[in-house]
C-alpha cells in the first residue's frame, strides 16, 4: 500500500528546500470534520467541522474545560497518547486525512509543529542541539554546515538569533522564560512543518514576553498556517485571522458554537452565547 | 489609632503566638539531639576501629595474602575480590535494572499485571540478603553449576541489588515531567526515540547515583556470599569468572571469629578499608549527581 502521506512529505521537502530561498512558499490548510474526542468514556468534542485557511492564523477561544487543548491536540494526533484517549472524524491536511489507517502518527508530528504552554526546551540540551534536536531525529547524519544553517534559520524564524548567537553552546534551560518559548518556536520550526500548533504559547510569560511572542506569530503567518489556542480574548482580537469559538454544555462535552473571521466575531457575533462570552458575561 | 483596632481580637480567634513559638523550639531541640546520637554512635564506632586496626594498615597489609601466622596476613586476595565483585555486578544489574526500569516507567500499560509486578519489586528490595543466597546456592551454584565461583556470587548480589537499582532508576524517570515526553513526541519522535534521546539524558543523574549507592550495598554484603560457599580463606586471586573467591566483609568475618587478638586487630584494619572503599563510592555519588545536575532544569 502506498505510503498516504507520501505526497505530504514531498511537499514538506519542497518548503525545505524553497526555506533556504527568498521565495516564501505557500503555506497548508487544513480541514476538520465532525471531530469527536473521547478520554474512555468522557466526550471531550463533539462533531467539530471548521477550515482551518493556509497561511492565516485561526484562534480557538473559550472558557476552561471547553476543550481548546484536546482540540488542537487532535490536529497533530498527540491526544491518542492520553490512555483510553480517542478521536473519530476526520482531520484533513492539505486533503489527506491524518487519521486514515497506515498513517504514522510520528509523521504526522512532523508535519505539524507544537509549542505549549509551559516552556519545554530539553534541560541536557544546549540551544543549539535544542533546535536540531527534532532535525536530527529524522537526519541522523547532518553535516556540521547544514546544522549551522538549520540552527542559524530557525533562531532568526523565532526572533531569538541576536539574544543568543554568542551562546549557542548553553544549556537551553538558562534562558529566561520568554527566550525559552521562543527557543520552542525555533525547534518547531527547524523540522519545517506545514502547520503550527500553539496551546496558550504565552499563558506562562510575562507582558512583554507576551508581546515579543504576538509579533513573532504575526511575522510566522506570512509562511506557516498557525492555530493558537488562548484563553485572552485580547490577544485573540490582536493577532488572529479567524476565531473558532468553543463551549461546553451541561454534560462538559465542548461544542463549537462560532467560527467565523475574527472581525466578525469580535464585532458582531451571530450567536449570544458568544456575544456573552467575549463581552465578560459568562467564562 | 492601636494595633487592636487594625487588628481586632476576637474571642474565636486566639493566635497563642509564644505557645506555637516555643514548641518549634522543643522540635528544632528534638529533632538535632536525634542527629547527634546517630552521629556519635557512628563516630565512637569509626574511632574504635581506627584505634585497634590504623598501626597494621600498611602497604603489606593490602598486598598480601591471609596467613595463619597473624603479622604476615593481608587482604590481598579479599580486595581483589571485591574490586571484581563489583565491576561484575554493574555490568549485571545496571543494565538488566535500568531496561526494567525503561519498561515500566515508559512502556508498561497501566493494568494489574504491572501493578503486582511494582509492588513485588519493592518487596524484593525488602527480602534479607541471606535469602538471596540461598536462591544463589540453588539457581548459580547447583542447577548451573557455577561452583562457588566468582560469577556464581556476582550473579547472586546483582539480583540483590537489582530491585534497588529498578527503584532508584524508576523514581529518576518519573522525575522527568511529562512535558519533556510531550516536546519529544510532537517533533515527530518515535516512543523510543523519546526515551533515548530526551528522557534517558534527564534521569541520568538520579539513576546513577541509584546504581552507585546500590553497589555500595553489595559490597558490604557477606551473609549471601558465605551461603553460596564463598571461601574464608584464599591464598591467590581469581584467573577466571570461575575461580573461588572471597571479599572484604568475609575475610573480616573470618578474623573476627579467631581467638587471636592479634586477628582481631587485622579485621579492624579490614574494617577501615572496607569504610574507605564505601566513603569513596558514596563520594563519587554525590559528585556525579552535583556535576550532571547543574546542568538539567526543568
Amino acid at each position: 500500500m502506498a505510503d498516504p502521506i507520501a505526497a505530504l512529505t514531498n511537499a514538506q521537502a519542497a518548503r525545505a528546500e524553497a526555506a533556504t530561498r527568498v521565495q516564501a512558499p505557500t503555506a497548508a490548510g487544513m480541514d476538520v470534520e465532525q471531530l469527536s474526542a473521547f478520554y474512555g468514556r468522557f466526550q471531550a468534542l463533539a462533531e467539530i467541522t471548521l477550515p482551518i485557511h493556509p497561511g492565516a492564523v485561526t484562534a480557538v477561544i473559550g472558557p476552561s474545560g471547553c476543550g481548546k487543548s484536546t482540540f488542537i491536540r487532535c490536529l497533530n494526533r498527540l491526544h491518542e497518547l492520553t490512555p483510553g484517549a480517542r478521536v473519530t472524524g476526520s482531520v484533513r491536511l492539505e486533503g489527506v486525512d491524518i487519521y486514515q489507517p497506515g498513517v504514522d502518527p510520528a509523521r504526522v508530528r512532523q508535519l505539524v509543529g507544537m509549542v505549549f504552554q509551559k516552556p519545554n526546551p530539553f534541560p541536557t540540551l544546549s540551544i543549539y542541539d535544542n533546535v536540531l534536536a527534532g532535525v536530527r531525529l529524522h537526519r541522523p547524519r547532518l553535516s556540521r554546515a547544514e546544522a549551522d544553517e538549520i540552527v542559524e534559520r530557525s533562531l532568526r524564524a523565532a526572533a531569538l538569533w541576536d539574544e543568543v548567537k554568542d551562546k549557542l553552546k548553553a544549556p537551553g534551560s538558562s534562558l529566561s522564560g520568554g527566550q525559552q518559548q521562543r527557543l520552542c518556536i525555533a525547534r518547531a520550526l527547524a523540522v519545517e512543518p506545514l502547520v503550527l500548533l500553539m496551546d496558550e504559547p504565552t499563558s506562562a510569560l510575562d507582558p512583554i514576553a507576551t508581546y515579543r511572542i504576538e509579533e513573532l506569530i504575526w511575522e510566522l503567518k506570512q509562511r506557516y498556517t498557525i492555530v493558537i489556542v488562548t484563553h485572552n480574548m485580547q490577544q485573540a482580537a490582536r493577532i488572529a485571522d479567524y476565531v473558532a469559538f468553543l463551549l461546553a454544555g451541561e454534560d462538559r462535552t465542548g461544542r463549537l458554537i462560532e467560527f467565523d473571521t475574527a472581525q466578525r466575531i469580535f464585532t458582531n457575533p451571530k450567536r449570544k452565547e458568544t456575544e456573552d462570552y467575549i463581552t465578560g458575561k459568562i467564562g | 489609632m492601636t494595633v487592636h483596632e487594625v487588628l481586632p481580637i476576637d474571642r474565636e480567634f486566639t493566635p497563642r503566638l509564644a505557645l506555637r513559638k516555643r514548641l518549634g523550639t522543643l522540635f528544632g531541640i528534638l529533632s538535632a539531639l536525634a542527629i547527634i546520637i546517630g552521629l556519635t554512635t557512628l563516630g565512637l564506632l569509626i574511632a574504635d576501629v581506627v584505634r585497634d586496626g590504623w598501626h597494621v594498615l600498611s602497604w603489606d597489609f593490602l598486598t598480601s595474602y591471609p596467613s595463619r601466622r597473624p603479622e604476615q596476613a593481608g587482604i590481598r586476595s579479599a580486595l581483589v575480590g571485591t574490586f571484581y565483585i563489583l565491576i561484575l555486578v554493574a555490568i549485571i544489574a545496571f543494565p538488566l535494572g535500568v531496561a526494567a526500569a525503561i519498561y515500566l516507567e515508559e512502556f508498561a500499560p497501566r493494568n494489574r499485571l504491572t501493578a503486582i509486578i511494582e509492588v513485588n519489586i519493592s518487596n524484593l528490595a525488602a527480602v534479607p540478603s541471606i535469602v538471596y543466597g540461598l536462591l544463589g546456592v540453588g539457581v548459580f551454584v547447583r542447577t548451573f553449576m557455577l561452583g562457588r565461583s566468582l560469577i556464581a556470587g556476582a550473579l547472586t548480589l546483582s539480583l540483590l541489588v537489582l530491585p534497588i537499582i529498578i527503584i532508584a532508576s524508576r523514581e529518576a524517570l518519573r522525575a522527568v515531567p511529562p512535558s519533556i515526553r510531550e516536546a519529544g513526541l510532537a517533533l515527530g519522535a518515535s516512543h523510543w526515540q523519546t526515551v533515548r534521546h530526551f528522557v534517558l539524558p534527564a534521569a541520568l543523574p538520579g539513576i546513577l547515583t541509584g546504581t552507585i549507592l546500590a553497589l555500595a550495598r553489595a559490597i558490604g554484603e557477606t551473609a549471601p556470599l558465605i551461603t553460596i560457599g564463598a571461601l574464608t580463606y584464599v591464598a591467590f586471586t581469581p584467573k577466571s569468572l570461575f575461580d573461588p573467591f572471597t571479599v572484604l566483609p568475609i575475610q573480616i568475618f573470618n578474623w573476627i571469629s579467631r581467638p587471636q587478638a592479634a586477628f582481631h586487630e587485622r579485621a579492624a584494619g579490614g574494617i577501615i578499608v572496607l569504610l574507605a572503599v564505601l566513603l569513596l563510592f558514596n563520594g563519587l555519588a554525590i559528585f556525579l549527581r552535583a556535576r550532571l545536575q547543574r546542568r538539567i532544569r526543568f
